[in-house]
């Protein structure tokens, strides 16, 4: 259930914003997701709402984006989307892959009423 | 309605206080090690035995990580080690924080290897940085053979797979090629060992490879 700690680390970033830009409400919060960040949106909403109570930002929904993983292969340059973890080049099927993109939980943006 | 920009990473403050501590560690030229599995793999047995072959050689120093209780932390001070028992309440990771108030409590001048067990769990811990050299994932024989290909982040983010009680593989339907094969596929550069905390096999080849890091 680390939902939870990332939930209240989410509430924090969303509600600096919020405070700097004198938002009066929270509407929602755009955060990228890597398929490698083992995160459960349904749980992160559940907890975030639950934090969020009582406050500014309690009806705020999150829209989240799901990343997959893209590699990079170093014998042909390549960058592909692979599915089922499978961590190699699909052109070359050479494992010398890194994972540039799979990995991600980042905040993109929120929708503030002003 | 106004839409604001901000490309911040959620896990920031991890990240830095995990580049804190790691600026401590290599202050005090300190190698640290961050395991991980499932309950119950064998994480405290596997420190019992690695501080048992290391001992006269290195200085050991040790960060327990449980949900409750320090039954882990007694365990490996009867090593004559100093150990700190991080309890995180429910919590199912240690973060960089928790380590580095356990840190302060640990005179580090001197040690060449810390070794922080984390809490049993294959997912939350994946994503916390805690400041590591790398994470060395235990797996156990009696979990079966199929564990990296379903916590793919956790086995892609170790530097070393630790598979452990071999000696059961007789009465178990674990196919020890299958469960390298499934590991070696989420991550090629893993560093395999097979281990038995029970009889003891494997784990001079283990400590003699992470004596030769430290
Ligand atoms: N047969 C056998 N049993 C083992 C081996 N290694 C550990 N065990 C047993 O497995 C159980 C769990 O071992 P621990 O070392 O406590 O495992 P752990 O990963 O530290 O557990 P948590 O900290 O609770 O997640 C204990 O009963 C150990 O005696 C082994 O190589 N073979
Ligand atoms: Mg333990
Ligand atoms: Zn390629």
């Amino acid at each position: 259930m680390h939902e939870l700690s990332i939930a209240e680390n989410v509430f924090e970033i969303a509600g600096e914003s919020l405070i700097i830009n004198r938002g009066k409400k929270l509407r929602s919060v755009k955060i990228k997701v890597g398929e490698l960040a083992g995160v459960v949106p349904e749980s992160l909403q559940f907890c975030f709402t639950a934090i969020a109570k009582g406050t500014a930002m309690e009806d705020a929904k999150l829209k989240i984006e799901k990343m997959p993983i893209i590699v990079h292969c170093f014998d042909c340059g390549k960058d592909s989307t692979v599915g089922n973890f499978i961590f190699q080049c699909p052109g070359c099927e050479n494992p010398n892959v890194e994972v540039i993109s799979g990995n991600e939980l980042q905040v993109v943006e929120i929708e503030i009423d002003v | 309605m106004a839409i604001v920009t901000i490309e911040r990473k959620v896990l920031e403050k991890n990240d830095e206080l995990a580049e804190q501590n790691r600026e401590l560690f290599r202050k005090s030229a300190t190698f640290v090690i961050n395991l991980v599995s499932s309950p119950g793999s064998g994480k405290t047995s596997l420190l019992e035995k690695t501080i048992e072959s290391l001992k006269g050689k290195i200085k050991i120093a040790v960060i327990e990580g449980d949900v409750q209780t320090d039954l882990d932390a007694q365990r490996v001070a009867k090593f004559d080690v100093p150990v700190v028992q991080l309890v995180t309440n429910g919590g199912c990771h240690l973060d960089a924080k928790l380590v580095q108030d356990a840190v302060s409590r640990l005179e580090l001048d001197g040690v060449n290897l810390l070794v922080i067990e984390n809490v049993g769990n294959l997912v939350c811990p994946a994503g916390y940085d805690l400041g590591e050299a790398m994470k060395v994932v235990v797996a156990s024989t009696t979990e079966g053979d199929d564990k990296p290909l379903k916590y793919p982040a956790m086995f892609r983010n170790a530097s070393v797979l630790i598979i452990n009680k071999i000696d059961l593989l007789p009465y178990l339907n674990c196919n020890l090629a299958e469960l390298k094969k499934n590991a070696l596929q989420i991550n090629p550069n893993l560093a395999v060992f097979e281990v038995s905390c029970t009889t003891g096999s494997g784990i001079k080849e283990w400590s003699d490879w992470l004596f030769a890091r430290t």
